[in-house]
Parts: C-alpha cells; structure tokens; sequence
C-alpha cells in the first residue's frame, strides 16, 4: 500500500514539476506573442498555436465557438457573452464578459462603479483604486492589481450547468418509466445498464453489499457528471470542464470528506495505531498512514485533471498539425495526416472520457469501502492491500 | 500553466455548490426512485424464480406422490381383485356345500315324508280294509239268510266296490 501511495505521490511531483516548466514556457511565449505583428489575429505560428491551446485549456468568460478573419482583417468571434459575477473591494459586482470585447491581456479596462477590472490570462483582476493602466512585474504579474473572487458563469460552470440538467433530465425520465413499466424503453434501456454498471460493478463490490447503498447518490452524481462532461469536452463546443484542477480539487474532496465522515473505527485505528504489528512501527506508521489520507483524494484529482488535459492538448496539437505541417508537406498531405491521427486520437479519447469517470468513481468507493469495511485483522492484512495495489498499479 | 496560479477559487466555489444541489435533487429525483424500483424488480424476479423453483419441486413431489397413489391403488386394486377372487371361490364352494347339506337335508326329510306317508297310507288301507271286511260280513250275514243268489251278487258287488 506504501508502494503505492509514494508512487503517486512521486507521479503527482513530476506532474506538477512539468506543469511548473510548461508555465514558465508559456510566460516566454506570452511576451513574445505580444511582439508578434498583428495579421488580424489568425492563429498560424507556432506560438499562437501554443497559445490559443493554452487558453482553451484555461477556463473562459465567453462561450466561444470560433473566431475568423474578415476580409477587412478584423478579428470576429462567433459565440455569446456569459454573465460575470466578481466580489470585489466595492462589493459584489455583475456584468456581461461582452464588456471586455474578448480582450484576454488587459488591454481593456472595465469600469463599474468605483471599481474597474481587466482580465488577463483568463483571470479577472481588480485594478487598485488611483491606477489608470496596468503595470508588470518582472514575472509578467500584474503590480499594481489583485486578483478578485471570480463566481463568475464562466464556460466551465456553464458546461457544468448544462451537464447536471442534461443528467438530471435523463434520469428524471428514467425514474419516471418505472412508476408505469418494470423495465424501461427508449433512453432508458441504455441508461438502465450503466446505473446497473455503477451499482454492480463499482460501489457493491468495493463498499460491500451492506453499505453501499448510503453512497450511491453521490457515486452515481460523480460518474455521470465526470463521463458527460468529458464527453461534452470532446465536441467542437470546447467545454474542458473535467481539465480544470479547481473541479477535479472539487470533486477529490468531496470523495476526502465523505471517506473521513463515514470512517468507523477501525479505519481511524488502522492510521493511529495499526494492530498487529510492533508498537516501534505502530509509531513510524503514524506519519504515513496520516499521509496516505491526503494522498488518496490527491492522486484522484491530478489523475483526472492530468489526463483529460493531456487528451485535449494532443488532440488540438494533432489539429493543429494541418498548419504546423503545411509548409513542409502541402496543404492537402498535412490536413489528411491531421484528420486521421486525430480521429485515431479522438476514439482513444471517448474511451478515455469512460475510463477516467470509471476510474474516479472506482477509486472514489474503494477509498470509502476501506474506511467502512468491518473486518478481522489477520484476514485484512491480505486481501485489501492487494486489492488496491492491484487497483493502483492497473491505473496510475 | 502553474497549477496553483490556475486553480480558480470562485470555480471551485461554483462546482461544490452545483454538485451539493445536483447530488441532492437526483438523489431525490432520480436515484433514488431507479434504485428503488431496480431493487424491487431484482426481488421480483427473485422471488418469481424462487416461485418457480418451488413450483417445480412442488410438481415433481407431486409427480412423485401420484405416481405413488396411483402405484398403490394398483395394489390395492390387485389385491382387491385377488380378494374378490378368493371370496368367489369360497362362496362358491360354501354354495355348493350348503346346497348340498340342503339337498341331502330335503331328500331325508322327503324320505321321511314318504316313509311317514306309506305308513300312513297303509295304517289307513289295513283300517279301511278291516272296515271293508267287517262290512262285507256283516252283509253278507245278514242277505245269506233271505237269499242265496242274492247274496253271491252282494258279495260280487261289495268285492267291485271294494276293489275302488
């Protein structure tokens, strides 16, 4: 089990260590897109390239389908504006993200009431009173201005939004054909299968026939919530709901809190002082069984943000290979390549898209299995390690 | 992309506040009525199998306990028969004996009717003769003295009469 958690805690290390590298990259390439001569803002260089994955991958203010290039070469976006909802030092404040005119550099000031905003790489900022432009520090980070509590509708929430009413409906509809019919037609004959799925090959399994049925409303929630969104972040939509660490931190914690509240005993004893073995190593266990509570949601929530970030970057880097190629192998020859290992990548991706909301929730109910699990010492020491170094080593 | 530096508060805020709301209203709405009713359908068919099982089992005992019933009424119907058979035999055999007994008993007894009735007859015969007799002497006394053709033709006559 120790194997385990310090190969996740090594996994999630390198993680951030390259996340941290990809950011000071991305800084470099900020400044120099700056420097880049206007061509009406097409995105045909590498960088931009970069960029305008980068922003994707961000959360954003706007529902934005695309954007194009008139012949005027003005720069136009196709989407609609969301509501922006800020708490600021004068108090809650509500515009449209329109307002900002798509501006993502703090190029354009936002003026309402006492205070003004900006927003720069997807973050809106408050702009300190007395200030007329933004300054800069060395980092690139805005001197002069503080970040503002954003509760914004931003695309991500929206796509959450979307995806709870869109679950919400289906089930709804689900639930109501079994007050007429014993088994369900439609919609509801696929649907059936995967709460079945969920019920049978998740939570039973992993609580215990006992006790699962407490979890299954948040078990359920979970895997629909994570499988449709990741699904929903497959369409040209663009959502990334499922590729924002503030989600899946969301999401991870739920499962944290919900395995501490519904711990017995036993599991509080297993951390604190682990029967059947020396009291020297009762007391070297401490520190890492107390890890390990941490670890567990930790490794949930960089394993969903990580994977699912990565499946978009490769997929817009495998689109984007029609322009990065074009010079080299022609137009026709780089958008073929493009389609098809696109595709190629795209059907791993819905498997992908199953897989993680499989993995979470597996994960989710293993975690709350093992903290409500009655069990005898000596049969323990066996069979539930194993289980989850199986778990682990067939996932991470 | 820093993944402290992306971490968005206020959409974490947002997320926890759709997902409490979302957890609720399905668990209210959804899950809770397709659990329920699966669970219900699950017992269904189980007990509807176990039914069936107990069905089944319920038919071969009775299958069985026919097949007994119907096994012993042959028996009993052989033995019935063999009964039946036997009792024929004897009540023909009692039949004949006491018909026979009666037979043997009638015929004594016609026997000794006859016997009684031939004493009878002839007690009767003797008297009757004696009778017979006695008249004709007595005639024949008393006609002997007034005529004696007469008298021969009485006796004729008395002797045709006698003879009836």
């Amino acid at each position: 089990m120790f194997t385990a958690y310090l190969k996740t805690a090594f996994f999630a290390l390198i993680l951030t260590a390259f996340a941290t590298a990809q950011a000071q990259d991305n800084h470099g390439d900020v400044d120099h897109h700056e420097q880049v001569v206007t061509d009406g803002g097409k995105v045909n260089t590498k960088e931009e390239i970069k960029s305008y994955i980068e922003h994707h991958l961000q959360d954003s203010h706007d529902f934005h389908l695309f954007s194009y290039t008139n012949d005027a070469n003005e720069r136009k976006h196709i989407g609609f504006p969301l509501p922006v909802m800020v708490w600021s030092s004068a108090g809650p404040k509500f515009f449209l993200s329109s307002k900002f005119h798509h501006d993502d550099n703090a190029q354009v000031l936002v003026k309402e009431g006492d205070a003004t905003f900006f927003k720069l790489h997807s973050k809106i900022y408050e702009l300190e009173s007395g200030a007329a432009a933004v300054s800069y520090d060395g980092d690139h980070h805005p001197s002069n201005a503080h970040k503002v509590f954003d509760f914004s509708i931003t695309k991500s929430v929206f796509g959450l939004l979307a995806v709870g009413l869109i679950i919400f409906l289906l089930f709804r509809s689900l639930a109501r054909q079994y007050k007429i019919r014993s088994i369900p037609t439609g919609v509801g004959r696929v649907l059936e299968p995967l709460v079945l799925y969920v019920r049978d090959e998740i939570a039973r399994p992993n609580i215990g026939e006992n006790k699962y049925r407490k979890f299954m409303p948040y078990l359920l929630t979970v895997f629909f919530l994570i499988w449709i969104s990741n699904l929903l972040g497959l369409t040209p939509f663009g959502f990334n709901i499922t590729g924002q660490i503030a989600i899946t931190s969301c999401l991870a914690l739920f499962t944290f809190f919900i395995v501490q509240f519904s711990a017995n005993k036993d599991y509080w004893k297993h951390i604190f002082w682990m029967p059947d073995v020396p009291v020297l190593m009762k007391i070297v266990l401490i520190p890492i069984e107390l890890l390990g509570i941490f670890t567990k949601p930790f490794s949930l929530l960089i394993r969903l943000f990580a994977n699912i970030t990565a499946g978009h970057f490769v997929v817009m880097s495998l689109i984007a290979l029609m322009i990065t190629l074009k010079a080299q192998f022609g137009a026709v020859v780089s958008t073929g390549l493009s389609v098809v290992l696109t595709l190629f990548i795209s059907v791993i991706e819905v498997l992908v898209a199953f897989l993680q909301a499989f993995i979470f929730t597996m994960l989710s109910s293993l975690f709350i299995g093992m903290a409500v699990a009655e069990h005898d010492h000596h049969e323990h020491a066996g069979t539930e390690e194993d289980d989850v170094d199986e778990v682990r080593e067939r996932f991470i | 992309m820093n993944l402290l530096e992306d971490f968005s508060p206020g959409l974490f805020f947002m997320q926890a506040i759709i997902l409490i709301i979302l957890i609720v209203l399905l668990g209210k709405f959804a899950w809770k009525p397709i659990l329920s009713a699966l669970s219900e359908r699950e017992e269904g068919i189980e007990s509807a199998l176990k039914a069936a099982e107990n069905a089944k089992l319920e038919m071969a005992r009775l299958e069985a306990s026919n097949e007994a019933a119907a096994q012993d009424a042959r028996a009993q119907r052989d033995e019935m028969l063999k009964d039946a058979r036997e009792i024929k035999e004897q009540m023909i055999a009692d039949a004949a004996g006491q018909a026979q007994e009666k037979a043997d008993n009638i015929i004594a007894s016609a026997q000794e009717a006859i016997e009684s009735e031939k004493k009878a007859a002839l007690a009767d015969i003797k008297s009757q003769v004696a009778d017979l007799s006695l008249d004709i002497a007595e005639k024949v006394t008393r006609k002997e003295l007034s005529e004696k053709d007469a008298q021969l033709a009485l006796i004729d006559k008395m002797l045709a009469e006698a003879n009836i």
